[in-house]
């Protein structure tokens, strides 16, 4: 596997996966938030036949069609680039990857392309309760699509519902339940089309507080701040709930991620949770990695245990216990679980030459190891450790791990108490005059993108460097083509992509200038 | 039930449902055959919102089904997706280009401050028109004449040209099914206008344009047939999982799976008729006899390619490297999964259609281009 490590080759690859994911989510959580915001809308039309409401729906819908084209053109590549860029990646999980993207493709997609066209086309033709579930359908479809694609992802984090089969030399479905519900992908979801929702409403909020900033549509105004801060509040509740959960299950399941997200590096029992801090180099090291210090934390004692979900006695173990082993708290050294994996190549080679010499009772014997718990559990869940090169390896970039949790975090705040100030002020009828507050809700408006796309890269960057957490890194998934091709590639996607971002900022803007037609 | 459904029936069921998938996308390429004649088909801007609207209303279910038999084919049988993906890297890149150009072309288009002027939208489209269908042909080409790679032990794949899937563009056969895929979609596209567009100047043209398309289509669809069954094919012994090359091998598939030949032979008598019905009885009925002639055609061929103990994706580097239904398959497990997944495929047609029916059914007019809200 030597052969794979061309660190140029990887990074090219990771940079083109992450530029496209990049684009890909400055898309999506609009299509996934605002597509419900909108079916309330027509279900408020449809109930009052209140022309009014129409036009506010109609408003919102054609913003929506503007952002969701792109967000297809974006989506696309994606999936391919999982083939293209990752085959070999492809080829070890595709048996048990594979069949959400397919599930997507045929109960997602469909749903929301049918119905998307009766949404913008069937204004006159269809009746008006075929049009309102329509456009609920077409919200539903852009959810599940978000439900399939993050369960291939969860698995990515958590591998699960499987075992390795040392004869195709790749990881088999055995249970599509513990595949599906697997708890990373359940709270990550719920976490990531929460926050869409999130994103959706603010988009709304800010656009109306625009109008009213510029004395326009101060009826359409209004009614979308009400819907979209109500909507909007609930969103970014549920969004701070289920992140709670997610960081629950990362402390579990991705413990090195979890301590670079507080930059612990010697674990502790009952360790404060970090609000704000900033990091420096120190000279220390743990291998060749030097060490980042707190130049100055703020922190609130003892609730990162409660965080976990342990109570307060629980050992939260920090990087350096990661990496080189804590004994009596019985963590595993990396080098031991380095150890383990290389068995288990061995024991692959071993396969193959008991194949060649056709050992019957060998082949058997191995098998019958990669589907036996103990094994599975002590040396297979180690098996991409075979690959990694020195032990402070599987540490990610943690100063980019930690700002980017702590940013997250500091927004999810942000965002409720703005909701809950842009209803009030609704509510009391005095939002027109409070200008100061208007500007902040428009400004407001990048920021939910500024957050959904740190969260990912938190989420992905955080892992580093698996590719399948554990089991594959990153060097070992890539395909095997020129950098050349790699690098053309990714600079023909930033320039395509960077050309149509443009336009669509461009089309988004004149349209809201404009204004609804009707 | 492990025991009733074998493994080997699961895939050839799985090969059934991706023959099927390819056999769609290749119809809905319709929208992609209109879009190549953008710029010869519509005379003034009138017309052209006509043209464009009318195939704009369907772009997503081509891109869908696109998007779907990827995810179908990875699900199904990742070793095809991992080796040709991996491997034919610049093939698969320039078809994903030219649908990205497509997503955003319809919505931008007619808007206003779109920066780079309806034009280069419009160029977008008939690139992606073009280009689109046929280098999907060309890909699908290599199903039967093969390419360049080999697997190692761990079934990674190594490209063994540094052309990484332009190399296909040197073969003849493969060249013939690009042109005939693309002319196979001009004429669906020609015909699908002739069934929904209420404008007697751009039906009238259709028409016209029909006999120069359909006539090209059906040359090289001929001159691929016929290569194909006169060429040698890829076959693989089901006990040893060897490959070799077998003379006549797709001749003989065809006489020894009757059933294919049928719906080879009924595939392709409808296209015909659906062609002919439009030239000399002007018909407006014949996009639905292309459209299922062309399903089933496509169905047959994909069946040709990988039914019988013939080698789907050949290597003609390493022969027995080649990918077969059987060595190239998720596992019995996943197979069956998906296979109660796909019972749903009914319900999803049936949506389908529904919708389809009532935003289709009636005639789009220059004065609804007028009335609409929503106008690409």
């Amino acid at each position: 596997m030597i052969e794979n490590l061309d660190l140029s080759l990887v990074n090219w690859s990771r940079a083109q996966f992450a530029l496209t994911a990049i684009y890909h989510w400055l898309f999506v959580p609009l299509t996934l938030g605002l597509s419900y915001i909108i079916a309330i809308m027509e279900t408020i039309y449809v109930k009052t036949g209140n022309e009014q409401w129409k036009r506010i729906t109609r408003f919102w819908m054609t913003l929506f069609g503007i952002n969701f084209a792109i967000g297809v053109a974006t989506g696309i590549i994606l999936e391919f680039e999982f083939g293209t860029n990752w085959s070999n990646y492809s080829w070890f999980v595709g048996d048990i990857f594979g069949a959400p993207l397919a599930v997507e493709g045929i109960l997602a997609f469909f749903l929301e392309s049918t119905f998307i066209a009766v949404m913008f086309f069937g204004w006159n033709k269809v009746s008006k309760k075929f049009h309102l579930v329509s456009s609920w359908l077409v919200a539903t479809g852009a959810s599940l699509s978000a439900l399939w694609i993050i369960v291939a992802n969860g698995w990515m984090q958590y591998p699960v519902g499987m075992v390795f089969d040392p004869e195709t030399a790749r990881n088999e479905m055995v249970s599509f339940r513990e595949v599906l519900f697997n708890k990373i992908a359940i709270y990550d979801f719920l976490h990531t089309i929460s926050s869409g929702f999130l994103l959706g409403s603010m988009f709304v909020l800010g656009i109306s507080a625009w109008y009213l900033l510029h004395k326009r549509e101060e009826f359409l105004a209004k009614r979308s701040i009400l819907v979209a801060g109500i909507f909007g509040l609930l969103s970014s509740l549920l969004v701070a709930y289920t992140g709670d959960l997610s960081a629950k299950i990362v402390s579990k399941v991705q413990p090195v991620k979890f301590a670079s997200m507080e930059a612990l590096y010697d674990g502790q029992k009952n360790p404060g949770l970090v609000v704000f801090g900033i990091l420096k180099e120190s000279d220390k090291m743990i291998g060749e990695k030097k060490i980042n210090d707190f130049v100055f934390k703020m922190e609130i004692p003892g609730l990162l245990s409660i965080m976990t979900g342990d109570g307060k006695d629980t050992f939260i173990p920090g990087i350096n216990d990661l990496v080189k082993g804590n004994e009596p708290m019985g963590v595993l050294p990396v080098s031991e679980k380095m150890e383990r994996g290389k068995t288990v190549r061995s024991l692959i080679a071993d396969y193959k030459t008991a194949k060649l010499s056709n050992e019957v009772e060998k082949l058997q014997g191995i098998r019958r190891m990669f589907r036996d718990k103990t094994f599975i559990d002590n040396y297979f869940r180690y098996f991409g450790y075979a690959s990694i090169d020195k032990p402070e390896d599987v540490i990610p970039n943690v100063k980019l791990t930690f700002y980017a949790f702590h940013i997250m975090v500091m927004f999810g705040f942000y965002f409720i108490l703005l909701f809950i100030l842009a209803l009030y002020f609704l509510f009391r009828g005095t939002i027109i005059r409070k200008k100061w507050f208007l500007w902040i809700m428009l400004i407001s408006i990048l920021f939910p993108y500024v957050t959904g796309e740190i969260g990912w890269i938190l989420t992905e960057m955080g892992r580093h460097p698996w590719i399948i957490q554990d089991l594959m890194p990153v060097s070992v998934g890539v395909s095997q083509i020129g950098t050349g091709s790699v690098i053309t590639t990714f600079i023909l996607f930033a320039v395509l992509f960077t050309v149509l971002l443009v336009a669509e900022i461009s089309i988004m803007i004149r349209q809201i200038k404009l204004g609804p037609k009707h | 039930m492990t025991t009733i459904i074998s493994h080997l029936f699961l895939q050839h069921y799985w090969w059934v449902i991706i023959s099927l998938l390819a056999g769609l996308l290749i119809f809905l390429m319709f929208v992609q055959g209109g879009q190549s004649m953008i710029f010869s088909l519509a005379r003034n801007n009138a017309e052209k919102t006509i043209l464009v609207n009318t195939l704009g209303r369907k772009w997503e279910f081509t891109f869908t089904t696109l998007v779907t038999f990827g995810g179908a084919f990875f699900a199904s049988f990742p070793l095809f997706y991992s080796a040709s993906f991996g491997g034919a890297y610049w093939v698969w890149m320039a078809i994903l280009f030219s649908f990205i150009i497509q997503a955003v072309a319809y919505e931008y288009r007619s808007k206003p401050a779109n920066i780079y002027g309806q034009r280069t939208f419009d160029i977008f489209l008939f690139l992606n028109g073009s280009i689109g269908p046929y280098l999907i042909g060309v890909a699908v080409g290599t199903f039967f004449t093969g390419a360049q790679f080999s697997l190692n032990d761990l079934n990674q794949v190594r490209w063994a040209t540094s052309w990484h899937g332009l190399e296909a563009l040197l073969d003849g056969r493969n060249l013939a099914l690009g042109l005939t895929v693309l002319f196979l979609a001009r004429t669906n596209g020609l015909l699908y206008i002739i069934n929904s567009i209420d404008n007697n100047e751009l039906t009238g043209l259709s028409h016209r344009k029909l006999i120069m398309n359909s006539v090209t289509f059906l040359v090289f669809f001929l001159f691929f047939i016929v290569s194909l069954l006169l060429s040698s094919g890829f076959a693989y012994d089901r006990a040893t999982g060897i490959v070799s090359m077998e003379k006549y091998k797709y001749l003989h598939n065809l006489i020894q799976m009757p059933l294919v030949l049928i719906l080879l032979l009924a595939g392709a008598a409808g296209v015909i008729y659906g062609i002919a019905g439009a030239l000399f009885r002007h018909s407006r009925k014949g996009i639905w006899f292309t459209g299922t002639g062309t399903v089933l055609t496509v169905i047959a061929l994909f069946l040709t390619s990988g039914f019988n103990g013939t080698a789907f994706y050949p290597s003609t580097f390493d022969l027995n490297s080649s990918l077969t239904i059987e060595n190239a398959s998720s596992s019995q497990f996943t197979l069956k999964t998906m296979m109660y997944v796909s019972f749903i495929v009914p319900l999803v047609f049936g949506y389908i259609w529904y919708a389809w029916k009532s935003i289709n059914n009636k005639r789009i007019t220059e004065d609804e281009m007028k009335m609409e809200g929503h106008v690409y």
